[in-house]
């Protein structure tokens, strides 16, 4: 166990792509920390910074005490878990689980004890003797990970462990990957480019964004303060609605407030749009599209004067029907100020 | 495996389509296998003017001629050592090739080269190398105080026509194992690295296991062609000898047919060297390729 941190850390690639402009971030000991953003962010790449499959134009990465820039993925003493599993084909599942131990010379029956432990933990002891071929995708994510805990690493990393399994694999899966991280206290850093996953998963979340951190915090600070554009946009689903005042203004008319200087776009979760009337900012538009997600309803809406669409989350059943009039206020505490130009949060 | 269904407008459409390669085939292969069947039973004078049927005495008699039974024996040798040789080459070639991002793609083209080089082309070249008077490998060997001489030394002659054989065959190995290679996926590696396993370890117990597919297929295609295409390389290079030493079942054909005009027994040999392919052939079909699943 141990902490990580990161120092100014930056990747060129041949040809003078920035993947990473210099970086930092430190994770706690026993900390899972999850690293978000869309295709390209350079998520992954860090991720393969720290585990040593990728090397560090500059900066230093330390694991615990050491500085492990020039250290080989083996000397890292860490395990990762990939996205597509990354099972050695021709191997019983228990051969897999053992070849890492055996390959740091761990006696015999400290061997057996931790496979048979770990096939314990994750439920996989009937499926010992088999081929990962003979397994299917849950079971096959469950030897990933057993392979990692075997070793008893300073720390896990997971390169979007879920995203080959199905909807509902993949929230049991994120349960159980939580669940076992609490209880064996490893520090984790953990890959995904699902905000629901990042949410739900992380003790911190770093949003990340063209090689760049966008914001870090806890996951609900996050969504309950986005330091940027783009984390507003990114954090929260259906995504927040952001309008440009100047559009606002015209159709708004008595009821728009008076801002911070500098704001030129506003935000609103789609859950705390107000259908009817009441303080703050009255709209009204037309229904477009009604999708009922079950416990609740998410309205699409046209307003006059604004160039998208605006979400608005219902509670249970909509009250209005498709291409019905409605009228909506935005409430004035609900509201994220940000600058255009900048892309940054005005308070 | 999914097979796209084409149907076509008219019956005779798709024979016609592949009447081409069936001729060839028949007229090419079949008809000259069957006619050589058909003579391993029979005696025929040179001339070709009297046959008559004898049963198996090619066959008996072959078992019997201890030139035949030495033969065996060469082959086998010829073969195993051609096809660890270019096998052996192939692999650390493609290993290195497959470690290039860059100039990959230029050394394959290169290393394709001796493949599109005819057998008898091939051959010459190596007996140019190897020439005891004028080659420059013999000059060299000089140096260690051997005297090369493959016109007159048996070993010296096997040794050329395995060098030879192999030179030519590594192309194709290579070939072979680098898109194998390529098919092992890199997240394999990388997570065996992570294990703790060293470049050296992770080839022979990951990589490996996992061209075994590719190993085998080589190996039985390896050995097919130095049973029977190497006809050219030792018609070039030592015409089987000196005194019999060069002189593989395939070649024992071509002399005791052409050159002795005992058309009975080398059909007889013939047969037994087409018996051995299909053997070959079922145990790839059969055998390997359910056993190598994994």
């Amino acid at each position: 166990m141990a902490s990580i941190d990161l120092k100014g850390v930056r990747k060129v690639y041949q040809g003078n792509v920035t993947a990473i402009h210099a970086l930092d971030l430190s994770i706690a000991d026993g900390e899972l920390v999850v690293l978000v953003g869309p295709s390209g962010c350079g998520k992954s790449t860090l991720l393969r910074m720290i585990a040593g499959l990728e090397t560090i134009t500059d900066g230093t990465i330390s694991i615990g005490d050491d500085v492990v820039n020039k250290k080989e993925p083996a000397e890292r003493d860490i395990a990762m878990v990939f996205q597509n599993y990354a099972l050695y084909p021709h191997m019983s599942v228990r051969q897999n689980l053992e070849y890492g131990l055996k390959n740091r010379g761990t006696p015999r029956d400290e061997i057996d004890r931790r496979v048979n432990e770990a096939a314990r933990i994750l439920e996989i002891t009937p499926f010992l003797d088999r081929k990962p071929r003979q397994l299917s995708g849950g079971q096959r994510q469950r030897v990933a990970m057993g392979r990692a805990i075997v070793r008893q690493p300073k720390a896990f990393l997971f390169d979007e462990p879920l995203s080959n399994l199905d909807a509902k694999l993949r929230g049991q899966m994120r349960i159980e990957i939580r669940r076992l991280q609490r209880s064996l206290k490893t520090t984790s850093v953990y890959v995904t480019h699902d905000q629901l996953e990042a949410m739900t998963l992380a003790d911190r979340l770093v949003v990340m964004n063209g090689g760049r951190i966008e914001q870090v915090g806890k996951p609900i600070e996050l969504y309950d303060k986005p330091a940027s554009l783009f984390v507003a946009g990114f954090i929260g689903s259906p995504p927040m609605n952001l309008l440009p005042i100047a559009a606002l203004q015209a159709i708004a008319g008595g009821t728009m407030p008076s801002l911070p200087a500098g704001t030129d776009i506003v935000g609103i979760r789609p859950d705390q749009v107000v259908v009817g009337s009441g303080e703050g900012i009255a709209l009204s538009g037309t229904v477009e599209l009604i999708e009922p997600v079950g416990g609740e309803s998410h309205l699409y809406v046209r307003v006059e004067g604004l160039d998208q669409t605006l979400i608005l989350v219902q509670q249970g059943r909509a009250s209005v029907g498709e291409a019905d009039k409605v009228d909506f206020v935005l409430p004035l505490a609900a509201l994220h100020g940000f600058n255009k130009e900048s892309g940054l949060r005005v308070d | 495996m999914d097979t796209k269904r084409t149907i076509f407008p008219s019956q005779g459409l798709p024979y016609l389509l592949v009447a081409p390669q069936l001729i060839i085939t028949i007229i090419f292969f079949i008809w000259p296998a069957g006619q050589a069947v058909k003579s391993s039973f029979e005696r025929e004078d040179p001339f070709g003017l009297s046959t008559s049927f004898v049963g198996l005495l090619h066959y008996l008699r072959l078992f019997q001629e201890p030139d035949y039974l030495a033969s065996v024996g060469r082959t086998a040798l010829f073969a195993l050592a051609v096809t660890i040789i270019s096998m052996g080459l192939a692999l650390v070639l493609a290993v290195a090739v497959n470690r290039l991002i860059r100039a990959g793609t230029a050394y394959s083209t290169m290393l394709l080269w001796p493949y599109a080089v005819s057998p008898v082309v091939a051959g010459i070249l190596w007996w140019f190398i190897f020439n005891s008077s004028t080659g420059i490998l013999p000059y060299m060997l000089e140096f260690f105080g051997l005297d090369w001489n493959h016109q007159l030394n048996g070993t010296h002659a096997m040794i050329l026509i395995i060098v030879a054989a192999s030179w030519k065959q590594i192309s194709y190995n290579f070939l072979f194992f680098l898109a194998g290679l390529q098919s092992v996926p890199q997240s394999l590696n990388e997570a065996a690295a992570i294990d703790g396993a060293g470049p050296f370890k992770r080839f022979w117990t990951i990589v490996f296991p996992l061209l075994s597919p590719t190993t085998f297929f080589l190996m039985i295609v390896n050995l097919n062609y130095t049973m029977f295409d190497t006809f050219g390389v030792i018609d070039a290079t030592t015409a089987g000898g000196p005194n019999q030493a060069t002189n593989t079942l395939v070649y024992k054909v071509y002399t005791d047919g052409y050159l002795g005009l005992n058309l009975g027994s080398s059909s007889a040999q013939s047969v037994i060297l087409m018996l051995f392919v299909i053997v070959l052939t079922v145990i790839q079909f059969r055998y390997v390729e359910r056993r190598v699943q994994y």
